[in-house]
């Protein structure tokens, strides 16, 4: 069992905060993605959790261990780094078994495990070459087998992916997820990629500046962000996010935008009069009529003018303005737009988002 | 020829350029092919006028006489003894000096610590004073102290020189190896030591032959500190031996050029043999 517990953890350099007192609860067999900008600490997170990093201040848990003061080698954790770190020297084969050797397992015990993961990553192939004849992919499968073989209670990645192109990212993407599913472990996953950690995580947790945001499963985080900031960050396109004033549409809250567009609010949502908020609409949810999902509920029709269409295949992102910002909008089974065209656009009100713009904290229930 | 394509295209101009190199070779390389010739020639080719160029008489008389092994010479010079000395405190400075320059370039390369910074400016500036110039001070207190003319004061003034510049030579090679694999051996199971070891110590092999050569050929053919502080067999080097062919008014060319030869040979091998661990670019691949 190896469940990981952050509490109150921080981390100084010298007089410079970098991690602010997080609390964090990793179940066992959990797949947690951390998530953020680069300088959140969410590297230095995962560092602490390996033992790379001393901890300032709080405590780390693995297990029913506290670590705080344990060397990496003595917390069974193993890590797959961004720029893979193989050793050059050793071909593929003495990679995966180094880690096992250092640990004294005798020799056959090291073939037979080297093996396994050799043959669950594919890499049987490349057993005798050095790293420097590999290409990226196959020393990536390189990088995860060296952590595999150790049966560790822990998988720690920092940003794995990021030095794949495109195409082979999506892949190893595929390839991770399937290995967790294979070898049921404990993962922490740090990236900066939004759709990674969407892809992969069972729980995302969203961090700034050294603070936890939000954590929650992929869902809860697109439908339920907590502020601005987590709203922002998840979703490709981004949320649209519109300055607007509170006021009142017959008997209801609406929002008054800086084009004079007076959107209702959704019910549920605790604002009063004159309040500067911010709306945020994903541009799944305001779509040309006859080229959106079915709508959830309550409607607004929106006349507007196309500055700009995109074209992916099988939705097309429409660029036009609202309040006093250029929004996106998703097309579903576009037709060919020109610039200039107006179209008319249909905002499903019940998906909208209402944030404080003092202090970006959501206001929905 | 492979490498760059050449811009030369006339066959005069190739001429040139081989011309050029031929000079700047010939300049280089004349007087230690001089020397080496000057070793295998009788006295009466060396002091000819005009000068003999190739031996036309080659002989191996001038190193069986500076071993005295020439029954009709006078009595040869103790030149095994002068060898064993340079060997003695060659290696045993070049291997402290290894070791020690290592771990110091090493917490460079990879420790934050208080006045790093002035501590590393001041190694180089002792590399900017003349070791001559520390001659007399040298001369002074280890007299004092009674490190003349021992291989052990040589062995330490041969330290101080070399220790910087092993320092400063392998901080650059261990900063090239990433600090991701020492990280990554640490978490497969190793101790930091364990680490250096079997990580980082055969990555940086490379600039550790190219440390050990120059600080081997600096303490093997170094000649001004050690004709200062060396007076007898106890404790005389090979370069400082080749003064004993000066008397007060000739000099021996031939036993002297023999020397040289003597000289230049165990430098030349021993290059030659930690030449090939010089293979650059082995890092690569590890880390993207």
């Amino acid at each position: 069992m190896a469940e990981i517990k952050l509490t109150k953890v921080v981390k100084r350099y010298g007089a410079l905060g970098v991690v602010h007192g997080i609390d964090l609860s990793i179940a066992h067999n959990e797949f947690v993605v951390l998530v953020g900008p680069s300088g959140c600490g969410k590297s230095t997170t995962l560092r602490m959790i390996a033992g790379l990093e001393d901890i300032s201040d709080g405590e780390i848990r693995i297990g029913n261990r506290v670590v705080n003061g344990l060397p990496p080698r003595d917390r069974n954790v193993s890590m797959v780094f961004q720029n893979y770190a193989l050793y050059p020297h050793m071909n593929v084969r003495e990679n995966l078994g180094f880690g096992l050797g250092i640990a004294k397992v005798p020799a056959p015990e090291i073939e037979r495990r080297v093996n396994q993961a050799a043959e669950i990553l594919g890499l049987q192939p490349y057993m005798d070459r050095l790293p420097a004849n590999l290409s990226g992919g196959q020393r990536q499968r390189v990088a995860m087998g060296r952590a595999i073989v150790r049966d560790p209670d822990v998988f720690l990645f920092d940003e794995p992916l990021s030095n794949l192109d495109a195409k082979l990212r999506g892949q190893m993407r595929v390839e991770i997820k399937k290995l967790h599913q294979r070898v049921k472990t404990t993962v922490v996953y740090v990236t900066h990629d939004q759709v990674e950690a969407m892809t992969l995580a069972d729980r995302i947790v969203i961090m700034r500046d050294g603070h936890i945001e939000q954590v929650g499963t992929p869902a809860e985080v697109f439908e339920r962000p907590v502020n601005v900031f987590v709203a922002g960050f998840i979703g490709s396109p981004p949320m649209n996010l519109i300055d607007a004033v509170v006021t009142t549409e017959g008997l209801r809250p609406a929002a008054r935008l800086a084009d004079g567009v007076v959107v209702p609010l959704p019910a549920g949502v605790s604002v009063s009069e004159g309040q500067r908020i911010t709306l945020g609409l994903r541009p799944d949810d305001i779509t040309p009529q006859g080229h959106g999902m079915p709508g959830t509920g309550e409607t607004l029709r929106l006349e507007r003018e196309v500055a700009l269409a995109e074209p992916l295949g099988t939705e097309t992102i429409l660029f036009t303005r609202l309040g006093d910002k250029e929004i996106q909008a998703k097309m579903l089974n576009p037709r060919v737009v020109t610039p200039g065209e107006t179209l008319p656009f249909v905002v499903d009100l019940a998906r909208l988002h209402v944030f404080d713009a003092a202090d970006g904290r959501s206001l929905k229930a | 020829m492979s490498g760059r394509p050449l811009t030369i295209e006339k066959p005069w101009q190739r001429w040139l350029i081989r011309l050029g190199v031929f000079l700047a070779m010939a300049i280089l390389c004349v007087p230690g092919v001089w020397v080496v010739l000057t070793a295998f020639r009788p006295n009466v080719e060396i002091l000819a006028r005009p000068p003999v160029w190739i031996p036309q008489d080659p002989t191996l008389n001038n190193f069986l006489g500076i071993f005295g092994l020439l029954p009709a010479q006078q009595q040869g010079l103790p030149v095994a003894r002068y060898f064993l000395n340079s060997v003695v405190i060659s290696l045993t400075s070049t291997a402290v000096a290894i070791l020690l320059g290592m771990m110091g370039g090493y917490a460079f390369a990879r420790y934050r610590f208080r006045g790093k910074g002035a501590l590393f400016v001041s190694f180089m500036l002792s590399r900017t004073v003349p070791g001559v110039a520390l001659s007399l001070p040298l001369f002074i207190v280890w007299s004092r102290i009674g490190l003349l003319d021992t291989s052990l004061g040589l062995i330490i003034v041969y330290l101080a020189i070399n220790i910087p510049f092993t320092v400063w030579l392998t901080d650059g090679f261990f900063r090239q190896i990433p600090v991701d694999l020492s990280e990554a051996a640490q978490i497969d199971g190793c101790t930091r030591w364990q680490a250096f070891w079997k990580i980082e110590f055969p990555l940086a092999r490379s600039g550790l032959a190219s440390a050990a050569i120059f600080a081997f050929l600096t303490s093997w053919n170094e000649y001004a500190l050690a004709s200062q502080l060396t007076r007898t067999t106890a404790s005389k080097t090979m370069p400082v031996g080749l003064m004993d062919f000066t008397a007060q008014f000739t000099v021996d060319w031939s036993g002297m050029s023999a020397m040289a030869v003597l000289i230049i040979i165990p430098a030349l091998l021993l290059t030659f043999v930690v030449q090939k661990h010089l293979i650059a670019g082995l890092t690569f691949g590890g880390v993207k």
